[in-house]
Parts: structure tokens; sequence; C-alpha cells
């Protein structure tokens, strides 16, 4: 048993980390938001890195990693705040042309309550849904969507879906489809435990600089304990959604559908209580448009309503008692 | 990252769980929580059988007798003793974990061949000597005193919260030897046999009404020089070697029957019922009790990403902080959810009605405990804060 991260997969994680630096920093990030749609020359440059091709074949142009590795890429999208249908592209690779390379923008339907929304609507160039019958492809074109004027997360476009979805097209069995639900969910966790980091990270050099009352707030037990609380957060899901990705890969005894559903109920949380508590460490310029802290707590709401909220989940793991 | 285990740490495990099939079913019942007498029997009984076959001082180096397991074997060892509901440490806890671990990093010879033996065989029990009325989180403003007198220290001064200190035959116990120097300075570690004239030990009752814990008064006490451990005046960085050890791999047995906790009381709200339903029915408890599980998964993978990080770099780190914060405040939060669950069933101590709640009751008090000792979880958040986040220090 060694649960420490190999040389490799550290130097996966800071070649993406350095990737992601230097092509997607905040400052990106905010310039896709005030553009209003996905940069497509960047989503290529994401494709071409390798995050949507980790799992795959070498013989079909992938890295053939497993889902381990996949978790410490989308740990750091979610740090980047990368936006787009990231998991969807993901879990597509192997069913539908050009996600791998990045070249195609790939979407995924979730029926929803107590409205369905699609995400992205105006990016996707192709669509797929998980159902209990497998994998079933899409046209994007054939569900009518009607604009959402002002989603939560700027970053994450919305859709309203008025009247039937077609059925599509079955790509994959109902055993694809319930592994894709499953790597879904850890990748999906790997996404908020990334907030959930860059949140605390994002505080805690705001509490080093910020003055009142003559000195810096994060030397105050209140600050200091608010820091230690998200470092605490964060550092428990990230246990868990490890695990989670290693039980996937088959290299655990512990039952990956429990271990899957643990991982979101944590990153989920600690996401959203990071989100929040990042706001707050920033005080009243928190509350702003400007400054990125509540970016990441209006994903964290984004990603918890993906593939079962953390109620859902917590339910799951109840009845597995 | 692999969490399987390698075929020598199935060896390991298989041999354990056959030794544990067999010795077990001899074992009587075990003695109640409060009988003291007859748990340090039960307790040291059960140390005997460990040493006997070769599973004593699990983790110690195996030139000073222990079995030299490492961290991962250690875990199955801690795995493998909670699922057959073998002894737990115990009265064993201080020796083992504590004293054991520092007099073997900064003891003599003399001093290690004749504490270590008597540790590893259940002969002598340890308490400890740290905290006193005065100095709980801020530890090193301590102020027994231990003046030195030809070749004795002579002690005088109180301690407290010294759990088995009635049944215990040595203290590791912290004296200030300096009072002209700061704080951290001025302290020396003694071994300080108990049945030393001028001790006196009286129960302190905790808020459960049992009396785990005691107070210990020095009246000019003489303890031998040869008694101390490292210098004069070195007494808290010895100290420090054993604190290490308190907020490393000691809390691993209680996320086990934390996660048996969990799943019994499950059980149990499936069998209570309340306004006609059961109290599982309860779609509010149920998921509240199905995230708390989740939580002690997280938590039990945390665990092996310590012990991993402890197989590598022989240090937990600042994840044994992470984990106390966590682990302390879900058995908070486990223990209002009992409360609640129960309801008017949770207002005896003991069982109630047939139903087995007094289990749940006794956890949820230590629960409270829980955030407090072994460094509050305010000093713990203080740690996290400083020393992996950077932030300053507010003096």
């Amino acid at each position: 048993m060694d649960f420490e991260l190999t040389d490799d997969q550290v130097s996966l994680q800071e070649g993406v980390r350095a990737f992601l630096d230097g092509r997607f920093p905040l400052d990106t990030v905010r310039e896709i938001e005030a553009a209003g749609h996905l940069d497509r020359g960047r989503w290529a440059e994401l494709g071409e890195t390798g995050v949507f091709s980790i799992t795959l074949a070498e013989a079909d142009g992938g890295l053939e990693l497993g889902v381990s590795e996949a978790a410490l890429v989308f740990e750091e999208l979610g740090r980047a705040l990368v936006p787009g249908p990231l998991v969807a592209t993901f879990l597509a690779a192997p069913w539908i042309d050009g996600a791998a390379t990045g070249e195609t923008i790939v979407g995924r339907f979730e029926p929803g309550t107590p409205v369905s929304v699609l995400e992205h609507p105006a990016d996707l160039d192709a669509l797929f849904t998980l159902t209990s019958d497998g994998v079933r492809r899409i046209e994007p074109a054939t569900i009518a969507t009607r604009p959402v004027e002002r989603p939560i997360d700027a970053l994450t476009p919305l859709g309203i879906v008025d009247g039937d979805v077609p059925a599509g097209e079955l790509i994959a069995d109902a055993a694809a489809a319930e592994r894709a639900r499953l790597v879904g969910i850890v990748l999906t966790s790997a996404l908020q435990l990334g907030l959930a980091l860059r949140s605390t990270e994002l505080a805690t050099a705001y509490a080093k600089e910020r003055e009142q009352f003559g000195r810096v707030i994060g030397s105050f037990q209140a600050v200091k304990h608010l820091c230690a609380d998200m470092l605490v957060r964060a550092e428990v899901a990230r246990a868990a959604v490890y695990a989670a990705a290693v039980a996937l890969d088959g290299r655990s005894d512990d039952d990956p559908v429990r271990a899957a559903a643990a991982a979101k109920i944590l990153a989920g949380d600690a996401a959203i209580a990071n989100g929040k508590t990042g706001i707050q460490v920033h005080g009243g310029i928190g509350y702003t448009w400007e400054v990125d802290a509540q970016r990441f707590w209006k994903r964290a709401t984004v990603l918890d309503t993906h593939f079962g909220n953390s109620d859902e989940h917590a339910e799951a793991v109840a009845a597995m008692l | 990252m692999d969490l399987r285990y390698t075929a020598a740490e199935q060896q390991f495990r298989a041999d354990l769980r056959e030794w544990l099939g067999d010795v077990l079913p001899g074992l009587g019942p075990e003695p109640h929580r409060e009988d003291w007498e007859a748990r340090r029997a039960w307790d040291t009984g059960w140390q005997r059988m460990l040493y006997d076959a070769g599973y004593a001082g699990i983790n110690w180096p195996k030139e000073f007798g222990g079995r030299g397991a490492t961290p991962a074997e250690h875990l199955i060892f801690i795995e493998e003793t909670e699922r057959a509901r073998a002894p737990y440490v115990g009265m064993n806890f201080v020796g083992l974990l504590h004293a054991g671990p520092t007099l073997i990093a900064e003891a003599s010879d003399e001093q290690k061949a004749f504490h270590l033996p008597g540790i590893l065989k259940g002969e002598h029990v340890w308490c400890q000597g740290f905290s006193e009325p005065n100095a709980g989180s801020d530890l090193a403003s301590l102020r027994c005193r231990a003046v030195r007198d030809g070749d004795d220290y002579v002690v005088n001064g109180q301690k407290i919260w010294t759990s088995y200190g009635h049944m215990a035959d040595y203290c590791e116990m912290l004296v200030r030897t300096d009072t002209e120097v700061p704080k951290h300075k001025g302290i020396s570690w003694l071994i300080v046999p108990m049945k030393t004239p001028g001790i006196d030990i009286r129960p302190l009752e905790t808020m459960e009404g049992t009396a785990e814990f005691c107070e210990v008064f020095f009246d000019d006490v003489r303890i031998p020089v040869v008694n101390r451990v490292g210098d004069e005046n070195d007494g808290w960085r010895v100290t420090m070697v054993t604190l290490s050890f308190e907020r490393g791999t000691a809390f691993v047995s209680d996320v086990l029957e934390s996660m048996e906790l969990v799943r019994d009381l499950a059980e149990l709200a499936k069998t209570i019922t309340s306004n006609g339903a059961t109290r599982w029915e309860d779609a509010g408890l149920r998921r509240e009790i199905g995230r708390i599980a989740a939580e002690f998964d997280a938590l039990w993978a945390l665990t092996k990403r310590n012990i991993s990080q402890a197989q590598r770099t022989g240090l937990v780190g600042v994840g044994g902080n992470v984990f106390k914060i966590a682990w302390s405040d879900l058995r908070q939060h486990l223990g209002d959810v009992t409360m609640r669950l129960l309801d008017r069933a949770s207002l005896s101590l003991d069982d109630v009605s047939e139903l087995p709640t007094g289990r749940h009751i006794h956890a949820r008090f230590y629960a409270i405990s829980m955030t407090i000792a072994a460094g509050t979880s305010q000093v713990n958040r203080n740690i996290v804060g400083e020393r992996v986040l950077g932030l300053p220090k507010d003096r």
C-alpha cells in the first residue's frame, strides 16, 4: 500500500499546472467570461495537451493512463477555473470523433429538476446523455433551448430545455454508461477539489496582505481559523477523491460506487464551503465582480448539480450502510 | 497511488487473523469500564499475549524488542484487531505510544534496558504528567518545580488529566528545573515511580461521572537524578518527540471504531419508531448519517495518506493536525445526531428498555473531549494556519 503520488504522477500534475498557469491564467478566464463563449483555440490546446485522452489507449492517440491520473489533471483544471464541458468531452473521447483532440466540444445532457438545463448550448458540437440502457448521442440542434439571460456562473451559460428531448442514438452499452457515470462523478469531484484548493490559496494570500487595525488580517485568529478550516476541508476531500479514483482503477479493495459517492459529497461540500469562506475572508471587496473569489463559489454551485448533488449521494451512502 | 496490499502485507494480515482467531475465544468477558483493577489485569494480560506472540510494540524497532513493522503493517494490525474486536491498547496507551517511543529516542541504555521490556510485556503501566491546572494549551508555562538536592530532584506541584494515574507504575513527567530562562528552556523530562512517598493521587470526576483522569499532587517527592531522560532543561525538545507520536497514528483505531458506531447507529435507527415510522424513514436524519459515513470514509482515506507519508518520510507532518481537526469535529457532529435520533432514549447513560443506547451515549460524551484532548481544535487551527498556510503569529 502506498497512497502517495508516484514520481510520474507528480510530474504529470506539475506539467499540467505549468501549462494552465501559462495558457489559462485567471485573466484569460475573465476574458472568456466577457466574451460569453468558449475559446475554441484554447479548447484545442487542452486537447493537444492530452486532457481529454488521458485514459485512451495509445493506439487511439491516448496516454493509456488511469482515472487516478485523470483526477490529478482535473484537479488542476478546477484549480484554474477552466470553463466548459470538460468532464463530458473527456467521457465522450472513445465515442465521438474529435472529442479526444479538442476539435469537438461535447456536452452532456442530464435531465434535472425542477427544470432541465443544457450548459454551454451555443458552444456544443455534439451531445450525449447517460441512460440506464446505455450512452445515447443526441444532435444538439434537435433540442430546443431558451437562453438563460443571467446564469449564476457567467462562465457556464445555460439554456432551459423546453419540450421533449429526442431519445438519441445508442452509441455505447449500459455497462459503458455506468462506468462513465462513475468516472464522471470522480472527475467532477476532482474539479471541485481544485476549486476548494484555489479558494484556500486566494483567501490565504489576501489574508497575508490586507491590513486592518494596523496589521494583516491573517494574524487575527478569527480569520486564521477560517483559512485553516478551508485547508482541512480541501485536504479531507483530496483523500476522498484520490481514494475513489484509485478504486475505479482497481487498485484498492474499496467499493468504487460508495467511494465515488463519498468523493462527490466531500469535494462538493468543500468547494461550496471554501467558495463561501473565500468571499468572507475578502470582506466587502469579495462581494464584487472584480474579485475572483466569488467565481469559485459560483462554479462550485454549478458542479454540485452534476451527477447528483451531495444530498442525493448522502442518500446513496445511507442505503449502503 | 495504490491502496492494494503487497503479498508480504497480505501474509502479515493472514497470520495475524489466524492468531486472533485462535486466542480471542479463550479471552474472558471484558470488565466494566469503571472496574479499574480488573481493567488493568485485562489490558496488561492482553499485552502479555501480544508479547508472547511477537506482536508487542508492533511499530517499535526490533533492536528495542519491537516487531519493527512498517506503517502499513501497523495499519493492518490495528485494522485486524479492531475487526476481531480484540482488546484495545487501553492502559498500555501511554507506555506503548508516548513514553516508550520517547525512551527509544532519548533515554540512556540503562533506562531503555529496564523500562522498555516492562512496557512490552505489560508489566508496567505508565501515565502522563504533562498538563497542569494553569498549563493546558500553553503547556510550556508549566510550573511543577524540581529542585536539585544531591543525587535527587525534589518535586513540588500538581499535574492534571493524568489518565489511569491511580493504576500506573510510572509517570512520564515534565518539571520545571530552571525558572530564570524562557519557558521552553527550563523544562526537564523525568521518569517518576508512582509509589514514591509524597505523591497523592485523586480521581477527577469527568462530566460523564466517571474517574478516568486523575489529579496528582507532589509534596517534596524525591526523584533520583538518574531518572531524568535527556539533558537537564532539554525536556521540551524531548517532549516534542512524544507529541508528534500523539498526533500521528494514535487515532487509527478510533476511525474504525467510529465507522462501526455509524453502522450500528443506522441499525438502531431502523428499529426505533417515532410517530408510527422508524427513525430511519426520516429522510433528513438518514441523509445526515449517510453524509457522516462518507466523511468517515474520507478520514480513513486520509489516514492511509498519512501512513503512506510516514512510510516514505518517517514523518506524519501536518496531515496529523488536519486529521485531528476534521475527525474530532465529525465525532461531535455524530454525537449531536445520535442525541436527536435517540430522542427521549438519549437521556440515560445506560441502555434503556433493552435498547443498546448506552454505548452511543458514552461515545457522544467522549466526543466532547475529543475537540479538547491532544491539542484543542483551536490550537490545531493555529498550527495549520501558521505552519502550513504561513499566516503570521498573533503575539
